[in-house]
């Protein structure tokens, strides 16, 4: 650079005239405007703002000047020089959107493709209304209940009030265990489960109680030997009839919408007296809202509560029984009960993992 | 339990019009279940009394029919000459009628149950105007046996058929509660009626019995528990071929039951009438005096069915000198039975213990209608009122004489008294019933009440329940009375307020984490049955002293070959791969959760329990401890493709990796690490069988399945599986945090040259704790063999990933603890580091 010079002489400095310096940003931009891609931009950039360009050349004859005229020029220089750059900016920005979005073009895949590739599995219907159930009474405050599927006679039958030579007990389709004598069965309700809870837990309870029970039916539309039921048991003081109606009431109301409810017939079981068959109003029935039989219930027979360790006179509660098959069949509308339990996947994984 | 409705109304005041669905509904209402509600009423157009003038014999046809002429009033009959003849030609191919006989009669334009118009039509070469009927074709019963023979004198031709054969009548068909033997009768079900609407009851029971004198026939009950009353009477002279009134025909077809003669008819009636089952003998055939006894082990009686029947110590009979002759209360035998000369009547009204006909009848598999009562508990105060009105009928429709003796000896226990707090029905229910309704409602039933107060100054009611209610023996039976005859529509809904409960239990939320966490990964659930055979588990090629073959079996399986209960989740998964693949399915990834039964090698004998109390801890310790194992597993089976095939490229087939795999997955839903050990175990492919453990402690098995075992089950080649117990898995409620170290790692990667017997899973165990606190992780990313290793040896590559929790280590901590890791590698296998 220069130092300041005295000999100013104008003439000698023509490329700072603000004139050439117009004409220089004048170039420089057309140049870039023409440029058609990145790389004919780039030979614009070195023709128009590199070191040997017009306005490279203006600057330097800066130093040239004397201080005042020096600092009017190069304001003039940075404005041109400001003026080429944002155009070299704007073409560049506006060449490499194009660029970007060929490429992206060039990328475009079928995106209808089958996307199938890692295969989905599924919960059984079965499971997921079981879990939903569950969900259901602990919503309430009750707690679950599990337990073994092949049982004692006592807790399938004697616990639960059933004679030894009642007609009841042959009314269960029982499957026995071998050998002749072993008092055990597979179970034929849940019901076991109550009284192994109610000798085993403080009181009061509130419990349901999903699990799989046996029946020897041949297996077709409507019957199935292996098959689902909750059961529902609460003992405590002063528990009503009222309140068994108000509690299936409110299952009723979660399992088939606001509408639903409950109605008792009564009926007979060993283990609850007085006993109810239960029918439950579903609006989406087929051909039109109706009652369907749900189940059996009642108050727990003082007998059974006397075979667990529990005070009639203290204690009363209710119990209630329905099948989870039955239930899905006509929540879902399945006219055979063996596409339930054949465990074929085209059945199965519609129903995917939300019930 | 079939009875009509006409039946019903001669025993209460129902006012006329009373429809039958309006008494189905009080039924229902107050438990009794119906099934049905049969109207007769569907026969239309002319349906008339017949009388058989002439019979010929068509013989010319493939079975033999008969060309009747039929007398059938003038106005019914065909005219001649502008002359009413009176008379029909009919076409029949029934042979169980004779000429002279009455008969129902189908004329042209009378239209049958199932809309069987009867028109003039030619058949057989002749023309037929018309049809005579069987019971079945009127839609009156079941029976098929011919046509119907109305007893001579019944009705005159050309009347009108309808009325007499009750065609304006209901039939209610209802499904009767054990606990409610009382209500298979007509006497029964017409007090049930009464007391749901509210009408006067006229019991056929009460009725005054005529003084006798002496014995009709002696009697010995040598077992009064089995045996609490036994009631005789005789009837002689009695007219063998004397046919049974059409109206006792009537209700007993409209019962569902067959006419068979007058003597068994009318025991059968006066059962459907009072519940009271009789039997008839025929006094000759009997030797000596009556003995009511156990049967001894193995003594035989045929039945009258014919089939010779093999008694038990248990069984009660009815004997005489010459020995058995019937099943008490179940069947009668053949040799004393009733036949078409008896004239020498001898009925029988016996009550039984319950239990004891239950467990007979059950034994021999005779569910006779005699026995269902029975075991449902007969009214003890009834019997010589049922034999009374037996015998009356045999004299009235029969000609016989009644003997002047009647015997009656036991002496049953008629019933208990019941005390109830007063309130107990509105405590029960919830509802608050008034004054007066308990007690009304319980005499409504029959029973005796008195009405007081107990020490305490408590309302109470005693009541002695009617001798036909034998299953009211405490408060809540009673209170089921109150509640039922005021109906349960009566109850309000009123939620109770549940104590507020801890929610699911950690293994509950478990077995659902893991179902979710294989449907996710690609497995579908199945639920299937738990049954297997031995041939399925020889197939598995399960050795003989392998405990997977220590299973329960079922005495009554519903499948001969799949009579065991599963000790392992894999037969049912076999079932439901094989059906899924002959459907046509390929690629296959099922699971299940489920329990299996193992049986206990020390069991204890479970205890014999009463219920009266409950049992002591040690009772119950050992009446658990019967019950077999039932732990669940949750088991995985593979086959086909585990990546299907498609645009992406080939797929991928499932292998044992995928099988350990979805072990991995349920053990990481279930919050534990897996340890995978080389085993060998059927029915795995014994190279390809990893076993898992969890805590060092084995938990299941993973793998491809043997091709033997594929072979013998025929299922798909490389078809893998896995299958472990859950309930051996640590339940971790609550897990510690990890503390994260916010320090970059050191990344190395180190590759380890072994013998190829050497298992990876191990090697990298090894390098994990050789490496030291400062190893954070591992991870394998190649295992080599080939032309770059010696003979037998295998390249093991893994990134080691160095982090401390308090600083940014230097290259040397790094490689020091890298040293170390390769290190212990080399001194525990050998290992050298790949130059």
């Amino acid at each position: 650079m220069s130092g300041a010079n005295d000999l100013y002489d104008p003439k000698e400095v023509a490329a700072l005239a603000p004139e050439e310096l117009q004409r220089a940003v004048t170039q420089a931009s057309a140049a870039f405007a023409a440029a058609v891609s990145l790389d004919e931009l780039a030979t614009a950039r070195t023709a128009h703002l590199g070191d040997k360009s017009p306005i490279s050349l203006a600057r330097r004859e800066l130093g040239a000047l004397p201080p005042k005229a020096r600092a009017d020029a190069g304001k003039r220089v940075n404005e041109v020089r400001t003026q080429a750059q944002r155009a070299f900016d704007d073409r560049r920005a506006e060449l490499e959107a194009e660029r970007d979005a060929k490429v992206l073009v060039e990328e475009t895949v079928d995106v209808t493709l089958p996307w199938n590739r890692v295969p989905l599995g599924a919960r059984h219907p079965l499971s997921l209304l079981c879990d939903h159930i569950a969900d259901v009474f602990v919503g309430m405050g009750w707690e679950i209940a599990d337990g073994p599927e092949l049982e004692s006679e006592w807790f399938n039958f004697d616990a639960l009030n059933f004679g030894k030579d009642h007609p009841a007990r042959a009314m269960q389709d029982t499957f026995y265990v071998a050998p002749e004598g072993s008092e055990q069965v597979l179970r034929t309700h849940t019901s076991p489960v109550q009284a192994r809870e109610l000798l085993s837990r403080d009181l009061p309870i509130y419990l349901a109680c999903p699990g799989r029970v046996y029946r020897t039916d041949e297996l077709d539309a409507t019957h199935t030997p292996v098959f689902h039921q909750v059961e529902g048991l609460a003992v405590d003081k002063g528990l009503t009839m009222a309140n068994l109606k108000g509690t299936l009431d409110a299952f009723a109301r979660a399992m088939f919408g606001p509408e639903s409810k409950i109605r008792l017939r009564p009926s007979f079981f060993p283990f609850t007296e007085p006993s109810a068959e239960m029918d439950v109003w579903f609006p989406q029935k087929k051909g039109g809202a109706g009652w369907v039989e749900w189940g059996g219930c009642g108050m727990v027979n003082p007998n059974v509560l006397r075979a667990c360790g529990v005070d009639p006179e203290v204690y009363s509660g209710f119990a209630f029984g329905m099948g989870v098959e039955r239930t899905l069949q006509f929540r879902n509308g399945l006219p055979d009960m063996r596409d339930m339990i054949e465990g074929d996947v085209r059945f199965t994984q519609p129903f995917g993992i939300a019930d | 339990m079939r009875i009509p409705v006409s039946w019903l109304a001669q025993h209460l005041e129902l006012p006329e019009d009373t429809t039958p669905d309006a008494i189905a509904e009080a039924f229902v209402r107050i438990g009794h279940e119906v099934e049905d509600v049969i109207r007769l009423d569907n026969v239309s157009g002319p349906l008339v009394v017949g009388r058989v003038e002439s019979i010929e014999e068509l013989a010319e046809f493939k079975k033999p029919i008969r060309y009747c002429v039929v007398e059938v009033g003038d106005e019914n009959g065909n005219t001649e000459d502008g002359k009413p003849t009176g008379r029909r030609n009919i076409i029949c191919g029934a042979r169980n009628f004779a000429e002279g006989d009455l008969i129902v009669a189908a004329l042209p334009g009378a239209v049958l149950p199932g809309d069987f118009a009867i028109g003039e039509r030619k058949t057989y070469g002749r023309m037929s105007q018309g049809m005579i009927c069987s019971i079945s074709e009127l839609g009156l019963g079941e029976d098929h046996a011919g046509i119907m023979v109305l007893p001579p004198g019944s009705a005159e031709p050309g009347d009108d058929a309808k009325p007499l054969l009750g065609l304006d009548d209901v039939v209610i068909d209802l499904s009767i509660t054990p606990d409610k033997g009382f209500a298979m009768s007509a006497r029964g079900l017409a007090r049930e009626l009464a007391a749901a609407l509210d009408l006067d009851y006229h019991d056929p029971a009460v009725v005054e019995l005529p003084e006798t004198e002496g014995e009709s026939w002696p009697v010995t009950i040598e077992d009064e528990v089995g045996c609490p009353r036994f009631v005789t009477r005789r009837v002689t002279g009695v007219d063998p071929a004397a046919p049974s009134p059409l109206w006792l025909r009537r209700f007993l077809t409209l019962s569902g039951m067959r006419s068979i003669s007058l003597a068994v008819d009318v025991t059968n009636y006066v059962m459907l009438l009072l519940g009271q089952p009789l039997h008839a003998f025929d006094a000759t055939k009997l030797k000596g005096g009556i003995i009511v006894r156990r049967a001894t082990e193995g003594e035989k009686l045929k039945t009258l069915d014919g089939v010779e029947r093999t008694l038990t110590a248990e069984d009660m009979l009815v004997c005489d000198e010459s020995g058995p002759l019937s099943i008490a209360g179940v069947m009668g035998g053949e040799h004393s039975e009733i036949d078409s000369e008896t004239t020498d009547v001898l009925i029988e009204g016996a009550t039984w213990d319950p239990p004891s006909i239950s467990r007979t009848a059950r034994r021999h598999k005779l569910p006779s209608e005699a026995a269902k009562r029975y075991e449902r508990a007969t009214d003890p105060a009834i019997n010589a009122v049922a034999v009374e009105l037996a015998a009356q009928l045999l004299v009235e429709h029969g000609d016989g004489t009644i003997a002047r003796g009647r015997t009656d000896v036991g002496s049953p226990v008629l019933s208990t008294p019941v005390t109830m707090p007063l309130s107990l029905p509105d405590r029960v229910a919830g509802v608050n019933y008034g004054r007066g309704v308990t007690a009304r409602r319980l005499q409504q039933i029959g029973c005796q009440i008195e009405v007081g107060t107990d020490e305490q100054g408590v309302g109470v009611v005693v009541a002695t329940p009617p001798t036909w209610r034998s299953d009211l023996t405490q408060p809540a039976d009673l209170v089921e009375e109150v509640l039922r005859l005021e109906g349960y529509h009566t109850i309000p809904s009123e939620l109770p307020a549940a104590p507020g409960g801890a929610g699911l239990t950690a293994a509950q939320r478990r077995k659902r984490r893991v179902a979710s966490a294989l449907a996710v990964s690609g497995y579908t659930e199945v639920v299937p049955f738990p049954f297997t055979g031995a041939k399925t588990l020889d197939a598995m090629n399960l050795a003989a002293d392998d405990p997977r073959r220590n299973a329960v079996a079922l005495l009554n399986p519903l499948e001969a070959d799949k009579n065991l209960l599963i000790t392992t989740l894999l037969p049912s998964l076999f079932e439901t791969l094989s059906r899924n693949i002959s459907r046509g399915q390929r690629d296959l990834a099922l699971f299940h959760i489920g329990q299996v039964t193992l049986p206990r090698t020390d069991a204890p004998k479970a205890p014999q329990l009463g219920t009266d109390r409950r049992p002591t801890d040690e009772e119950l310790a050992q009446l658990t401890g019967s019950v077999p194992a039932q732990p669940v597993h949750v088991g995985a089976i593979l086959a086909g493709k585990r990546e299907p095939a498609g645009w992406w490229g080939p797929g991928r087939e499932a292998t044992w990796a995928d099988a350990v795999e979805a072990a991995r997955t349920v053990a990481a839903a279930s919050g534990v690490e897996l340890e995978i050990v080389a085993a060998d175990l059927a029915p795995w492919h014994p190279g390809r069988c990893a076993q898992l453990r969890v805590g060092g402690f084995p938990v299941g098995h993973a793998g491809e399945l043997h091709p033997k075992v594929l072979e013998a089950l025929g299922l798909p080649k490389r078809t893998c599986a896995m299958e472990l117990d859950l309930d051996l898995l640590p339940l971790d409620e609550r897990r510690p945090a990890p503390i994260v170290s916010p320090y970059p790692p050191a990344l190395q990667d180190i590759a380890l040259v072994v013998d190829q017997t050497v298992p990876v899973a191990q090697l990298i165990d090894t390098v994990q704790q050789g490496g030291g606190e400062l190893l954070e992780s591992t991870q394998l990313f190649d295992v080599y063999a080939g032309d770059q290793v010696a003979e037998g040896k295998k390249s093991v590559a893994v990134k080691l990933v160095f982090r401390a929790q308090d600083r940014t280590l230097t290259a040397e901590e790094a490689s020091a603890a890298r040293d170390a890791a390769i290190a212990a590698a080399g001194e525990r296998h050998g290992a050298t580091l790949r130059a």
